[in-house]
Order: structure tokens, then sequence, then C-alpha cells
């Protein structure tokens, strides 16, 4: 255990600082003035993009999970944007470079940087949730294209995206995990159709997707015909390490503690109430356990049972932390729409109702126990039942 | 940065497990907690030759001088095991004791040999930290003792007493009245009401030499807990992959695989905490009474979660005498109550921010 920065991790430390503070004035107020210039600029000077090849569009260093952590901390603390993020960027870039043609790699890359090209994800269906692999979705060969028929859930940004990474079935008579083609199209392409799915927030933060014979040309096709589910697997880990960042709910936590101590009921803050403060330490000691848990996963090697429980446990946390936001406001707490009493804009609410469909999607809750189990403890798996 | 043990740490916490392994199998915990001995010497003679005694104590005074890392991963290892040892009070707390409130003289005299295990230190500080029942506490005057301290640890064969007085000051007792053993549900480790009427003591230098006490203890017993929990989850699973009902092992069901994945879940991040604190204590000192104090009092909730469902995993087995279980389940109710239960420990971390009167 040495938690200290050597003298190269604190002059990093420094620059970032000097960075944000000599680009005030494109980012105050938490949000960048251009985004496209912003984005420019974070990965010119490699706060952006950083380990993404040059020759893509990208800053080109080498990985360092503690630098990337510094730029995180510091663009929180300073509270200026980070790089645009999205599922291009954060899952389909990683996934080209793990298994994508150099056509596709120098086709696809660039623009997805620099926020020409906004991505959304067709994996899951009405019918393949949790068993995703049950996809039905299908690709029939048509001379050197592929028709795609049939319907996506869950797809967010599908109404801003220009474009679709997609899991299609093209070899039906195969077992489901080989029949599966990983395929990027525009989302132009005729027979496209996108209705936004309203969630119970009041906001439609997701959509379905119907296709009807949508035509893509079968080269679109990315790490190989057939080979989708091992593709997917590669995007879908990029996924899971996303979904518990420990800062973000630190800064929460910080919020929720201000919220008590500047909220009163009958005169009493909210802090001075022995209840509301006992539960507050309560989720003061989780937000805690899973910072020094994050710290731990960068650099300790037998970590690998603290990174399996993040997903289960952050996503789970927010939630508990935006309920005792809620309960602190009392009946200050229902109000959700505009109005003079309402909070935070209705941010603690939103969070209350949406960081349960966090805890959901990239894989819900009981999911995670089974690879925890499974994978961490090696725990037998369910037998398998007669496949219908 | 790093946030991962040394080479050093991990060999220290393998060479102590394994021989824990061989100096206190079940049997001779059993042996222990149903014998009615006042302390295990051969358990702790054999400690010894590790070095565990003096592992806080300094280089120059026969000991390791090791940190508080070392000595909560020792706890941990001891938690693992259920083992009867004065570890907290004789090798943590009394050489602590003495370091920041001390004598050269005392120091001296005491540090060497309880570097060499054969003499032990017992700890009073029960009241000033947990609070007063029963109308105990000690109060000392022109170098005497009178009163009662409860749960007084390891003074049970003591050969030295620390005593904290209700002002919180620490006195050097070389005995006390009475000793009564306090018989509680966890019998791995004696606790003891001490009596002092008129008894002399010497008083230890330094007024803020408590708190420390308090955060060197709470972090200990956080990693005594996380280790029992540990070993409860371990047999947990062993159990789950070999019982089988309805011809499949147990483990191959959600409903019982979901219990292991949520004791794990709860337990890896808090080994973080766990590690943070007791890497604050020595190295970030400003940070340390919060951590430890979250340490004492979360690990106290997850390892009451794993506890008994570690015993369900087990089923009806898991609440028999023969298996054993019980005795890392009540080791770690013991743990919880130690010092200041959960919700007392969390009303000084608010207070310690300033979030509370």
């Amino acid at each position: 255990m040495d938690l200290t920065l050597t003298p190269e991790l604190a002059a990093f430390r420094d620059e970032v600082r000097a960075f944000l503070d000599a680009h005030k004035a494109e980012h105050e107020g938490g949000a960048p003035k251009d985004p496209k210039a912003w984005q420019r600029l974070l990965i010119d000077h490699g706060y952006a993009a950083r380990t993404i090849p040059r020759e893509y569009g990208g800053f080109g260093a080498q990985p360092d999970i503690l630098k990337s952590r510094i730029i995180a901390e510091e663009f929180i603390a300073a509270n200026a944007p980070r790089g645009m993020s999205g599922q291009g960027i954060s899952m389909l870039v990683p996934t080209l470079l793990e298994v994508g043609s150099e056509e596709q790699k120098t086709r696809w890359i660039p623009p997805t940087l620099s926020g020409e090209i906004i991505w959304c994800q067709g994996y899951s269906e009405p019918g393949a949730g949790s068993d995703l692999a049950n996809l039905q979705t299908k690709a029939v060969e048509d001379g050197d294209d592929f028709l795609i028929s049939g319907s996506k859930i869950w797809t967010s940004t599908a109404a801003q995206a220009q474009m679709m990474f997609c899991l299609v079935r093209t070899e039906p008579q195969k077992p489901k995990h080989e029949g599966i083609s990983y395929i990027l199209f525009p989302m132009d392409t005729p027979g496209i159709e996108v209705r936004p799915l309203k969630t119970m927030t009041g906001q439609a933060e997701f959509n379905e997707v119907f296709f009807t014979d949508v035509r893509v040309p079968q080269a679109n096709v990315v790490g190989g015909r057939g080979r989708g589910w091992q593709v997917a697997n590669t995007t879908l880990k990029h996924e899971r390490g996303m979904l518990g960042d420990p800062n973000a709910t630190e800064a929460r936590l910080k919020a929720l503690i201000e919220l008590m101590k500047s909220e009163t009921v009958d005169g009493q803050r909210i802090i001075d109430n022995p209840i509301f403060r006992d539960r507050l330490m309560q989720l003061q000691a989780r937000v805690l356990s899973m910072k020094f848990n994050g710290l731990r996963t960068l650099t300790d090697d037998t970590a690998g049972l603290a990174r399996l429980v993040v997903k289960l446990q952050g996503c789970e946390l927010n939630h508990q932390l935006a309920a005792l936001a809620i309960d602190a406001l009392g009946e200050l707490g229902i109000l959700y729409h505009d109005g003079p009493h309402l909070r935070a804009k209705g941010r603690w609410q939103w969070n209350y109702m949406f960081d349960l469909g966090l805890i959901i999607g990239g894989g819900t809750a009981q999911i995670q126990k089974n690879i925890i189990a499974e994978r961490g403890l090696g725990m037998p798996r369910e037998p398998k039942t007669v496949e219908a | 940065m790093r946030f991962a043990l040394s080479e050093d740490q991990v060999m220290l916490q393998d060479s102590l497990n394994r021989t824990l392994a061989d100096v206190v199998p079940l049997d001779r915990v059993r042996k222990f907690a149903d014998g009615g001995e006042a302390a295990a010497p051969d358990v702790w003679a054999q400690l010894a030759e590790l070095g565990l005694p003096g592992l806080m104590i300094p280089e120059d005074r026969g000991g390791l001088g090791l940190g508080m890392l070392e000595a909560a991963l020792a706890a941990e290892a001891l938690g693992k095991a259920v083992a009867p040892t004065p570890f907290l009070g004789s090798s943590v707390l009394a050489p602590l004791a003495l370091k920041l409130a001390g004598t050269d003289e005392q120091r001296a005299r005491w540090l060497p040999k309880l570097a060499a295990g054969a003499t032990t230190a017992g700890v009073a500080i029960s009241e000033p930290i947990a609070g007063a029942r029963d109308d105990a506490g000690v109060t000392a005057k022109d170098g005497r003792l009178s009163g009662k301290a409860l749960f007084a640890l390891d003074a049970a064969g003591a050969d030295v007493l620390i005593v904290a007085d209700r002002t919180g000051r620490l006195h050097l007792a070389l005995m006390a009245e009475a000793a009564e053993p306090m018989s509680g549900i966890d019998a791995t480790r004696r606790l003891t009401e001490l009596t002092f009427k008129d008894t002399p003591a010497e008083p230890l230098a330094s007024n803020q030499a408590l708190d420390r006490l308090r955060d060197a203890a709470w972090i200990v017993l956080a990693a005594d807990t996380l280790g029992a929990a540990q070993a409860m989850l371990d047999k947990a699973v062993a159990y789950a992959k070999e019982r089988k009902q309805f011809g499949r092992t147990i483990g191959s069901f959600q409903a019982v695989k979901h219990l292991c994945a949520e004791m794990s879940a709860e337990l890896e991040p808090a080994r973080a905490l766990v590690w943070y604190a007791a890497y604050a204590f020595d190295h970030a000192p400003d940070e340390a009474p919060l951590m430890a104090a979250h340490a004492k009092a979360h690990t106290s909730e997850i390892g009451r979660f794993i506890a008994r469902t570690a015993t369900e995993v087990h089923g009806g087995i898991g609440m028999t005498d023969l298996l054993g279980l019980h005795y890392w389940f009540k080791r770690i109710g013991q743990n919880r109550q130690l010092l200041g239960g959960p919700e007392r420990v969390r009303e000084i971390a608010a207070r310690m921010q300033g979030l509370a009167a």
C-alpha cells in the first residue's frame, strides 16, 4: 500500500489542473461552449481518447489507469465537462480496435471520436434480455447484402444516432451462440423505424427500433460472420466497467450531505435528526468502501472478486443515495415538476427512478450474482433445461 | 500509487494462516471455549515464533516494528481461525499506549517482555469509549485507582494492565483488586470485570492517547470480523458445492448461490475499507479516526449479514455445536458490540465531521 503519487503522477496532476484553469472560459458552468471544439482540444491534450492510436484520431498514449483516474478526478473537481462519451466511443471504438478490420477502424473510429457520428447499440430484444443470445432479429443473405428484419428495444440515443452497431442472427440453423453476427449500418437506411420508449421518469431515455428488410452490405460485419457473440462480449466487458463510477458516487454523497445540512423541517435541520444522520453514515461507509475497492481494482492483481462486485454494488448504492435524499426531503420529495418548492430540479427523483433501470440494465443484479458466484466463487452453473 | 499488499505483507498473512491452521484447529478452539481456560499460552507461544506478540513493538525493544496494516492483516488471520489470543490488548493496544504516553523507563521495562510473548497485557478502556454501564467507571487519585472496569480485553492472566479512567486518562497497574470473568457469547476470547480499590497505578503521560487506542482497537476488531466473515463465507461456499438435494449440488440453485454472491459482494469492498483505515492510521492520521469508525461500524453490519447467511446456507447442520460454525458467528457478534456498537460508532463518526453536536 502506497497511496502517495510518484513525482511523475504529481506533475501530471498539476498539468491537468493548469489545463483546466487555462481553458476555463471554454467550459465554465459544466458544459462546453462548443462541444466539438472542446472534444478536439481534449483529444489534442490527451484528456479524451487518450489511449486510442493517433492514426485513428486518438492521442496515442500508453494505457495508464492512474493517469486516467487523475484526469477523472480533476475534471470532477473543476466541474469541467469530460470528453464525449456515448456508446460509440465507450463501446464500439474499443471493440473495433480489438476485432475490427483495418478498413473499419480507419473509416469509423476518427469520426466517432470527433463527435461527427453518434452511435446506438442494437442488442436487447423483447424476447432477448438477460438471455441475449436468444435474439431473433434475422439477417438473410441477398447477393452481397443482408436483409435485416426484426426489432430491438432499450436502444438509447437511437433517435439522435447516425449509425447502429447491431447483433443479428445470420445462421438460424446453428446453436444460438454461434449464429450471431455483429454488424454496422446507418440509421437512415430504408426500413428502419424508431419509436421513443417513455419510461417511469416521464422521459424517453430509450427507444424501440423496428427493421423491415433493411439492406446492409455483408462487408459491414465486424469480427467475422457467426462470431458476433464473442464480439459482443468484448463490448459488454467495456460497458460493465462503465456502470460503476465511484467518483460520481462520491459527488452524489457530497450533494446529499449538503442537502441534509440545508433542508429544515419545523426549523430543524434534517442532519440534526439522528435517524437520518445514521442512515447517512451507513451510506457514507458504503461510498468509502466502493471508493477504496475501486482503487484496489486498478492496482491489485488479486482483486478479481473486488472487480466482479462493482456493477452490482455501485448501482445499488447510487439508488440508495437517491432514496435517502427523497426521504430527507419528506413531502417535498414527492415534487417532480417545475414549481416553487421543487428541489434540485427534480434530479433526486429522476435518479431514484432511472437508477433502478441501471440496476436492471447492462446485466441485471441477478445476472451479476450469477457471475460473482460462478466466476468469482467457482459455484456450479444451473443445469441446462432442454432448449426450447 | 498502489492499493495492494506488498509481497512481505502477503507472506506475513500466508505464514500466519498456515501456522494458525496447525496450532489452532477447531478442536483446540473447542477445548479453550468449553474448558474455561483463562488463556491459551501454548497458542501464544507458537505464534511468538513468528514474532506476532511484538508485531508493532519497535525492533530495538525486541519486536518486528511493523505498522497498523500488518496488525490488521494479523487480526484478519486470527479472526479467520477464531484463535484465542491476547493480540488486541497485548500486541496492539498496550504497546501503543506505552509508545504514545509511556515514559522511557516504562517502555524499557514492558515492551521487550510483551514482544517475547511470555508476558501479556490487559486493557480496560470500555467505559470512556462504549459508555458506562451498571455504574462502572474508574477514578484516579494520587496514584491510586478505584471503581470497576467492565469488558476488559485480554486481562485474564495478564501481567500488567492498561486502564482508562472516567476522564479517558490512561494508567498502568500491575494488578486489580479483583478480576472476574465476564462470560459472553463468544468463548474464544475472554472478557473480564476488573475491580480497583485504592489500587496503586502509574499514570501515563498523554491525554490524547485514548483516541488513538480507540481507533486502533476499532481497526483490529473490524479486521477480526473481516477474517471471521471470510471464513464463514468460504465454509458456506464449500458446503454448497458439496451438499446434494433434489439430485443437485445446492450451490447450483440460484436461491443458494445468490446468497453466496451477496455475501461476497458485501465482504470484498469492506476489505478495501479496512485496509485503508489501517493504512491511514500510520500514513494519513487526519483521516484515520473517521476511517476507523466506518470500518468498525460497517464490518459489524456486513459481518452480521454474513454470519446469519452463511449459517443459513448450511441448513440445519449450521446450527449444530458439532460443526462449530457458531464459534465464528459468535465472534462476529461479540466484535460488533465491543467498544461501541455500530449505531454509537456512527454517531461518533458524524460528530468527527461536524455533522452532529
